[in-house]
């Protein structure tokens, strides 16, 4: 267990800048996701933390000492591929003893860790088989296993259920946590997936275009993005974005017109507006639609996933808003609908897309 | 009945082929088997069969020794090609560096020599080194060919392997020796095998090096030994003795192969196509 700080942290590969300058501090025992979209860095990121890059600039901590210059061996991590890269030729068992032989542990030590970990892991019975004959859940336990024996102070996961089908995802997903709390250890877990990083993080880490574009728990990134990229990144289905002119104010809200002439009350800003051209933004679990009033439109499209519904409405923008019902809907595509804006849980966001 | 045409044709074209392939070494036994002067009556299988040949040719000339010779230089050539070349494979399939591409082809180039144009050279290499008319030389100058092309079909098996299998080992606290024998090696059995084999098969027909570097009897490999055997006058070309020999170094060769097919074929397409 130990912290894990970067300070400006910069990567390039020949001209092509692909981190630049990343800051972050993750807290000892600490379960923090880098998340974002792909070519964002994130793999990179992690890596870098690894050691199977070099950084370009910058210093990185692992547990109060500078590991930078030293080799992956040497900085008390463990790496969970996306891929598993077990040895093939080798069995479950030879798997996991792989680097606890070559770090010159004893054969007593070897099988009681090997043991232990697949008594977490529940893998006890397939320590003799080699990788080809387990499921790909099993791989992936595998892999963990290797990491957990060789009790490192931090444990890498690059994108570890990508290669998983949805049930085994989430059932992987919730063991990943559980196994977090077991071993208490600081985990950094990379993936291009908002929900994986909502439910698992303590710390998600935003990342575009090789910068950290913001710094939180899931729920403080949730209610307050600090930009439209985090905005629209986080929570599913994703933000819907409405070109907006500021028309006025009314007491603590402000008015907007659309393009398409309509108005909307939206919650006013701290800071006084510099331009009155603006974007609002508004998940569509704060949506809803109504008999009246809102914003008038056609339903394009009706999507029903059983315990929920989205609603595609065309108000006249540029894109429909998507509205996100409980239940089953019961309109249908081609119907004449209203979308009810809430004042309160709309976000506007300036001409550089900040938050405001 | 287009189909069952052309599945005439095919087969035919099949029939074709394989006399044309088998047919030679079916004459070198059929030969080997004749004695005195039925060799000359052109016969599809011999009268009497005999083995007097298989027996003359172990008799006249040491025969057995040049066999083991042949097999030393071979095994040899094999294994130091493999093992050079495994390494080679390595940094040249997973490490970038300055001027890998020009190292590349330069391996390249050296193989495309015709053997004649570096015999000579190779014949003073050979003896300031005091190798003449010692089996060492023929393994010296067999690596010429034979190692460009191992590690060229290495280098093509070894990029394939996954690139998270070696950092996993890395991140394992391995060197990469320890990668390139612990992890990778006993995943190239098939490479090991197909370029291997075919070394083998190289240096185990090789001639003019062989005809060239060595001078005594007991030094000669088989196909010199073979080219080398004579009759009785200077007159006598001894057909029978000659196609003898040839069977019976040519049996190790196909009983390999046969052990070897399955996985001669995944090696070949190894690199070809990934799966």
């Amino acid at each position: 267990m130990a912290d894990v700080t970067l300070k400006r942290v910069e990567k390039s590969f020949g001209a092509t800048h692909v981190i630049r300058g990343v800051d972050l501090d993750i807290r000892s025992g600490e379960f923090c996701v880098f998340v974002g979209p792909s070519g964002c860095g994130k793999s990179t990121l992690l890596r870098l933390v690894a050691g199977l890059e070099d950084i370009s600039e910058g210093e990185i901590w692992i547990g109060g000492t500078q590991v930078d210059d030293k080799p992956p061996k040497d900085r008390g991590i463990a790496m969970v591929f996306q891929s598993y890269a077990l040895y093939p030729h080798m069995t479950v068992e030879e798997n996991m003893a792989f680097g606890l032989k070559l770090a010159g542990a004893d054969k007593a030590e070897r099988t009681a860790r090997i043991h232990e970990a697949a008594r977490i892991l529940k893998i006890d019975h397939l320590l003799d088989r080699k990788p080809r004959q387990l499921s790909g859940g099993q791989r992936q336990r595998v892999a963990i296993g290797r990491a957990i024996v060789r009790e490192p102070q931090v444990f890498l996961f690059d994108e570890p259920l990508s290669n998983l089908d949805a049930a085994l995802r989430v059932e992987t997903r919730v063991e990943i946590a559980k196994l977090h709390r077991q071993l208490g250890a600081t985990m950094i877990y990379v993936t291009h997936d908002q929900i994986e990083a909502m439910t698992l993080a303590d710390k998600i880490v935003v990342l575009n275009g090789g910068r950290v574009e913001q710094v939180g728990a899931p729920m403080d990134l949730y209610r307050e993005p600090v930009n439209q990229f985090v905005a629209g990144f986080i929570g599913s289905p994703t933000m819907n974005f409405v070109p907006a002119q500021v028309a006025g104010a009314e007491g603590n809200h402000l008015v907007l017109r659309l393009k398409s002439g309509a108005t909307v009350a939206a919650r006013r800003p701290h800071e006084d507006l510099a331009d009155d051209a603006v974007t609002l933004g508004v998940r569509p679990e704060h949506l809803s639609l109504t008999n009246d009033g809102g914003l008038a439109g056609e339903a394009v499209a009706v999507e029903k996933m059983g315990g929920e519904s989205a609603i595609h409405v065309d108000v006249g923008g540029e894109r429909p808003l998507i509205v996100k019902a409980p239940g089953e809907a019961v309109i249908h595509a081609g119907d004449r609908v209203h979308v009810a804006v809430p004042t309160d849980t709309t976000y506007l966001f300036d001409h550089e897309g900040r938050s405001l | 009945m287009n189909g069952a045409w052309r599945r005439w044709v095919f087969y035919a074209l099949l029939i074709i082929l394989f006399i044309y392939t088998v047919f030679p070494f079916y004459w070198a036994i059929n030969t080997s088997l004749m004695s005195g002067s039925e060799l000359f009556e052109a016969r599809p299988w011999p009268p009497d069969p005999a083995w007097s040949n298989y027996v003359s040719i172990f008799r006249e000339q040491p025969f057995g020794r040049q066999i083991l010779n042949s097999v030393f230089v071979a095994v040899s050539v094999v294994l130091l090609a493999l093992s050079l070349s495994v390494l080679a494979a390595y940094a040249l399939g997973r490490i970038q560096f300055r001027g890998r591409r020009l190292l590349l082809f330069t391996i390249l180039g050296v193989s495309m020599f015709p053997q004649i144009a570096v015999l000579s050279g190779m014949f003073e290499l050979v003896r300031s080194l005091g190798l003449y008319n010692n089996l060492l030389s023929l393994v010296l100058s067999y690596m010429i060919f034979t190692v460009p092309f191992t590690v060229w079909v290495l280098t093509t098996f070894m990029r394939e392997l996954p690139k998270e299998l070696e950092e996993a080992a890395f991140v394992d606290g391995a060197s990469p020796f320890v990668i390139v024998t612990q992890v990778f090696l006993p995943l190239m059995g098939p490479a090991l095998v197909t370029t291997g084999l075919l070394a083998f098969i190289a240096a185990w027909n090789e001639f003019l090096f062989a005809l060239t570097f060595t001078l005594s009897s007991e030094q000669r490999t088989v196909p010199v030994a073979i080219a080398l055997i004579s009759g009785a006058s200077a007159f006598e070309l001894p057909w029978a003795n000659i196609m003898a020999a040839s069977v019976v170094v040519t049996v190790p060769l196909i009983v390999l192969v046969l052990i070897f097919q399955r996985r001669i074929v995944s090696g070949l397409t190894a690199g070809a196509v990934k799966g």
